[in-house]
């Protein structure tokens, strides 16, 4: 189990640690995770890899009471806009009365959760108030 | 559609926490009914398509297209046997292949199943398990769960189109209030506005009593060609169209989480397909799996304005004896969901509904149905018209 679970998180390193995506250079769009094919422009697309700035804006939130893992609850779950138009969704550390749409948050690098007690802990981007 | 198709059998096991029934007993319980129904022999049967979504994590199954097949008396005539996945739409893309299948005129006659058996896992863990119909990699993973994921939708339908809370928890109220007449339903009470909103948040702005539960159950449904359909029943309801599509599988990805895409076009499509309007159904299975799903979908279907959905359901317009009956069989919320069953589910209700004989919970000279059921957060969705 552990050595699967190990492969996992290290083959998406790159994007899971330094919010690393890709970007269509035919169309302009970018895409986190990364993906090798632009759905704009598919066989035309060229496709190149891209690191986010890690700044952006909450456009939607919700406040998870009832969690499905071993997570800790209350926690905050937002869809956030990157600045660079692509979204994504993570977990916004910040309170409950602090949290609001058009919040500017910024990238930083946190533990997602570990694999049992004696398994790996994988690391990943959450967010913060910027 | 190259052929006509024709429903002329339906069954369904009771919804719930079944727990003297295995994966085997339910799909069983379910085709037989279906079969007696139908009053055809299981020879006249020359394929199966059986919605699951997922028995390799909840009963650590796969094959168990062979397994239903099997255990029907099925395996032994040697006919195909497919299993069929797409989360909470497993069951309708089931019948939507089953249709293919007749229409195309490679087979007469054809069973469409679904089944879950959710129970044999500790209920902690089933909850993860539906999150895998989302992105597991880039949703699950930073703790989006599916209520957190359909919250988000409804925080954003709340602050585009004013829908409130009140809104919301009415479609909960109406759904168990159908289900008090539907004997499958594992919820058979009525709840008020208050209880819904007094039950503790799942995720913000969702309370428990937004929320289906994960259920036990199966279901199945005979089709065949319509021109044969009158050699078996009196009463053969049509499939007018059947219509799926996709969207992404993450939230995220959307231009705007208040409108599901999938829903939109499906609907487009089998309207057009079945050559009428929104306004001409009579009565709707909507896929109610949170309380903002069924506003979300009633609009993106066509039956009212973006926007209007929460104000139409505070209205009553979606009660029995309203503009358009929806989930008269108490939905996803009040029947129970088990995935794979929950889209063959609402065929066996619209076919009742169709054939008149659905008791206390019947809808007024239904003629037209139409059924909606969703995977993930709307990454399947599929539409089906029925009609006598």
């Amino acid at each position: 189990m552990a050595m699967k679970v190990s492969a996992k998180f290290w083959r998406e390193q790159d994007a899971r640690y330094n919010l690393e995506g890709t970007r269509c250079l035919n169309c302009g769009s970018y895409f986190f995770p990364p993906r090798s094919v632009c759905p704009r422009c598919r066989r035309k697309g060229k496709i190149e890899r891209y690191r986010f700035s890690g700044t952006g804006r909450v456009l939607t939130y919700s406040v998870v009471h009832q969690p499905n893992a071993c997570l800790r609850s209350p926690y905050i779950i937002a869809i956030i806009e990157l600045d660079e138009g692509v979204k994504v969704l993570s977990e916004v550390i910040c309170g409950e009365d602090e949290i609001k749409t058009d919040l500017r948050v910024k990238a930083v690098f946190r533990k997602l959760g570990e694999d049992g007690e004696k398994g790996i802990i994988y690391y990943g981007t959450k967010f913060v108030p910027a | 559609m190259k052929r006509k198709v024709a429903v002329i059998g339906v069954g369904c096991t009771k919804f719930g926490e079944i727990w003297e029934k295995s994966l085997r007993d339910l799909a069983v319980e379910a085709g037989m009914k279906a079969i007696e129904d139908a009053a055809i022999s299981g020879e006249e049967i020359k394929a199966l398509y059986g919605g699951n979504m997922s028995a390799g994590m909840f009963i650590e199954q796969e094959h168990v297209g062979v397994l239903i097949a099997d255990y029907s008396g099925l395996a032994s005539l040697h006919i195909p046997a497919v299993r069929v996945e797409a989360a909470c739409a497993s069951g309708s893309v089931a019948f939507h292949l089953a249709c293919l299948a007749v229409s195309s005129g490679m087979y007469d006659i054809v069973i469409a199943a679904g089944v879950e058996k959710v129970t044999d896992v500790d209920a902690s863990r089933v909850e993860d398990m539906l999150a895998s119909s989302v992105d597991r990699e880039w949703e699950a993973i930073y703790g989006a769960t599916l209520p957190a994921l359909y919250a988000q939708i409804a925080m954003e339908h709340m602050k585009k189109y004013g829908t409130t809370e009140e809104q919301l928890a009415r479609v909960a109220v109406k759904n168990h209030a159908n289900a008090v007449h539907n004997e499958i339903a594992q919820y058979r009470r009525e709840i008020s506005e208050e209880s819904v909103l007094r039950s503790p948040i799942v995720a913000s702005p969702l309370h428990v009593l937004d929320c289906s539960t994960p259920a036990d159950g199966a279901a199945a449904v005979v089709i065949c060609d319509a021109s044969m359909a009158r050699k078996y029943t009196d009463t053969p309801v049509y499939v007018a169209a059947s219509a799926q599509a996709t969207d992404t599988i993450a939230l995220h990805d959307r231009h705007d989480i208040t409108t599901m895409l999938s829903t939109a076009t499906a609907a487009r499509k089998a309207f057009r397909t079945a050559g009428i309007e929104p306004s001409d159904v009579d009565v709707a299975e909507v896929h109610d799996i949170y309380t903002i799903s069924e506003i979300v979908s009633i609009e993106d279907i066509g039956f009212f304005k973006k926007g209007e959905g929460g104000t139409a359901t505070e209205e009553g317009a979606t009660e029995i004896g309203g503009e358009i009956a929806v989930n008269p069989s108490g939905g996803l919320k009040a029947c129970g969901n088990p995935p794979g069953a929950t889209g063959i589910r609402q065929i066996v209700e619209l076919v009742t509904q169709l054939r008149g004989e659905a008791g206390k919970r019947q809808v007024p000279d239904a003629e037209i149905g139409l059924a909606h059921n969703m995977g993930g957060t709307g990454g399947t969705a599929v539409v089906h018209i029925l009609a006598v």
